[in-house]
């Protein structure tokens, strides 16, 4: 039993020593750059851009089989830090923008290899609010009603309030559980701003990375609150409207009609966001949650991808620029709507957002 | 302790140490030293690492709240949690140690200790799905029903949870966790209860109860207390089930079957700290250390608890 134990703690050891070797040889064979792309790449970040990534690199890879990119999904905050911090992460995802230090500290990061910071949204999802009452098919909501669901207000779903955005529905006597997410998330920010931003009076929380109220059910990650909100009857939640599955999917009040999340929605409400820029390349967006155009579904989250426009290594600009280019593209932001049910960005913002692109490695 | 007791033991030989005593010795210190080294090390990480969230302001930690009435309550979900799985767990696993040692057939009890040996190496992942997809959503007609039944106890005051994502099948997820751990160390020690003594209950017209009763129990006593010990600091770090399982939104509250539990440490530190920044981190890693000092603690009490009951057992011993 013993020397068994003792062989089993020495091979072990071997493997992680092996494991660890391994990792490090990777750095040695970073091939100068030509005409043709080769060399690898490391982006580091927002978990919900993690499956447009993978398509993305997928895609990317079978053009320039010289390239290796990585992304490691390891959330927005920590992809922040790793790409501020330099070293391997050359670029980043992120649900929410650099702000404040954040910026600063990326700027300087930029700096000590002569180039600027560039930010850019890469991935649009609408958010869906899903919910599990059998009885009920299309469920209509306007934002003070979803407000009061989710701060508390409302515990019934007979409640008057929802009865009268319901008119046609039988609605049941069946206490109502609202599902948040356990973990800090983008999708928890862009919900609760859009709830700040419609129904002020009822929602009086600030917009924030963490759910604020407290006694919700909460789970962890969208899958986590997808399987809450289909475990237990009268439960209502949001998610990723690609990850929603079975449930049902509420439409939401915008103008005098009740719209359903789709990508097109989407789309028209990243377009109608207004543009800041905190640097030359540095794009951020504040969505007009309050719009009253009916085409328009403001329920969304942009998430971006965050560069230098000069690395150290000029074959790695080259590859981040080839990169980005193909990701913002018409086939990029199709490969990532099959693949992780995004809405593509418009063809106008694209062109917009190329000569951030073009900058780097010039 | 070399200077103490190295010449007197290998004078004895009056000459050279063999090479084999020499690597021995050599190898048995350094990994004393190692362990100690880690120990501290981790200690010393802890300690570091958290003192910049001492001395933020309040604005800048998580959720806007103070360090106290942010960890709080996660210690103290902690604690319930743990604890909830111990009082499940160590009756069970007595009960299962006894099965196997003294009252299952041979051909019985050895597979079955297989199988219960078997449950420690379920990782806790998996535990977790089983908690989510299979006890969660069995366990929401009894906590009805509880809550029903016995809602004028704290522990039940509900309302009900209506998907299972609660401190009660969470406290019963983790008792399955910790039950082999308890029940093999238990198993080890009864099986060694002197026979002499238990054939002569027998002899005096013991029933087979009666005589676990005079002679095994006490006996094993401090072997099930060290278990039930080791049982409950896993079940107080215990990560990945609890985060998958617990609807850990509330704060302090007894209430076992609702929808707002209070989060546990391990749990917490697993969700936030992915999307955590700056001196969040830090108010993270501080929660971490109250959780190591909540584990140095409940192992201290233990030593102490088993060695008082060993000098009972001596003196006791003498006295006869």
């Amino acid at each position: 039993m013993n020397s068994r134990k003792f062989f089993a703690i020495g091979a072990s050891t071997a493997l992680l020593a092996f494991g660890v070797a391994a990792c490090g040889s990777d750095d040695s064979d970073s091939t100068s750059g030509g005409s043709d792309l080769s060399g690898d790449i490391a982006g580091a970040g927002s978990s919900a851009q993690d499956a447009a990534q993978q398509a993305w690199i997928a895609g990317f890879q079978t053009d320039n089989s010289g390239v290796n990119i990585a992304y490691d999904p390891v959330g927005s905050g920590g992809g922040r830090e790793a790409f501020i911090a330099g070293g391997k992460t050359d670029y980043a995802g992120t649900d929410s923008p650099f702000a404040d230090e954040e910026l600063t500290g990326a700027e300087d990061r930029c700096k000590k290899s002569g180039g600027e910071f560039v930010q850019i949204p890469v991935y649009i999802s609408p958010i869906a609010v899903v919910y599990n009452l059998p009885e009920v098919e299309n469920l209509q909501l306007s934002p003070d009603t979803l407000a009061g669901i989710f701060a508390q207000d409302i515990t019934k779903w007979n409640d008057e309030k929802i009865a009268a955005d319901n008119p046609d529905a039988d609605l049941p006597d069946t206490d109502i559980t609202p599902v948040n997410r356990s973990d800090d998330s983008g999708t928890t920010a862009n919900f609760t701003d859009y709830l700040s931003a419609t129904a002020p009076d009822v929602w009086t929380y600030p917009p924030d990375d963490a759910w604020p109220v407290k006694g919700g059910e909460a789970a962890e990650g969208t899958s986590g609150v997808v399987e809450a909100v289909g475990a237990g009857e009268g439960t209502i939640g949001y998610a990723d409207e690609s990850q929603a599955g079975d449930l049902g999917i509420a439409s939401i009040k915008i103008g005098d009609e009740y719209v359903a999340p789709s990508a097109e929605g989407s789309t028209a409400a990243a377009d109608e966001a207004k543009e800041n820029k905190d640097g030359e390349y540095v794009y951020s967006f504040d969505i007009d949650r309050t719009t009253t155009n009916p085409d328009a579904y403001p329920l969304i989250l942009i998430s971006s991808a965050a560069a230098c426009t000069a690395y150290d290594d000029s074959a790695t600009a080259d590859i981040v620029k080839g990169y980005l280019t193909y990701v913002i593209s018409a086939d990029g932001q199709q490969a990532a709507a099959d693949n992780a049910g995004s809405a593509p960005i418009s063809s106008d913002l694209q062109k917009q957002l190329q000569p951030a692109i073009d900058a780097i490695g010039s | 302790m070399e200077a103490a007791t190295g010449p007197s033991v290998w004078g004895l030989r009056g000459g050279e140490r063999r090479l084999g005593d020499r690597l021995f010795s050599g190898a048995a210190i350094a990994s004393g030293i190692a362990i100690l080294t880690v120990l501290a090390g981790v200690a010393i990480f802890l300690l570091i690492q958290a003192v910049p969230a001492l001395s933020a302001s309040t604005d800048e930690l998580a959720e806007g709240k103070g360090l106290v009435e942010y960890i709080a309550p996660l210690a103290f979900g902690t604690v319930l949690a743990a604890t909830l799985a111990v009082i499940i767990a160590v009756p069970l696993a007595v009960a299962v140690a006894l099965f196997i040692s003294h009252i299952a057939p041979r051909a019985l009890a050895q597979p079955l200790g297989y199988i219960v040996d078997l449950l420690a190496a379920i990782p806790s992942i998996v535990y977790g799905l089983w908690g989510i997809f299979v006890l969660g959503p069995a366990a929401v007609g009894v906590m009805k029903w509880l809550e029903d039944n016995l809602g004028f106890l704290p522990f039940f005051q509900g309302p009900a949870s209506v998907t299972g994502r609660t401190m009660f099948v969470v406290g019963i997820v983790l008792a399955v966790m910790i039950l082999p751990i308890i029940s093999a160390v238990a198993r080890e020690v009864f099986s060694q209860a002197p026979r002499r003594q238990q054939e002569g209950a027998l002899a005096l017209g013991a029933t087979r109860w009666e005589m676990i009763k005079m002679t095994v129990l006490p006996f094993g006593r401090s072997a099930v207390i060290s278990g039930s010990m080791l049982g409950l600091g896993r079940a107080l770090g215990e990560t990945m089930a609890v985060v998958i399982i617990l609807s850990g939104s509330g704060g302090i509250t007894f209430n076992l079957i609702g929808s707002g539990n209070p989060p546990t440490i391990a749990s917490n530190i697993a969700s936030k700290f992915p999307e955590s920044s700056g001196i969040e981190v830090n108010e993270l890693i501080l929660s971490g250390l109250v959780l190591f000092a909540i584990t140095l603690l409940v192992n201290m009490g233990a030593r102490s608890i088993i060695s008082r009951s060993e000098r009972h057992a001596a003196e006791g011993k003498k006295r006869a």
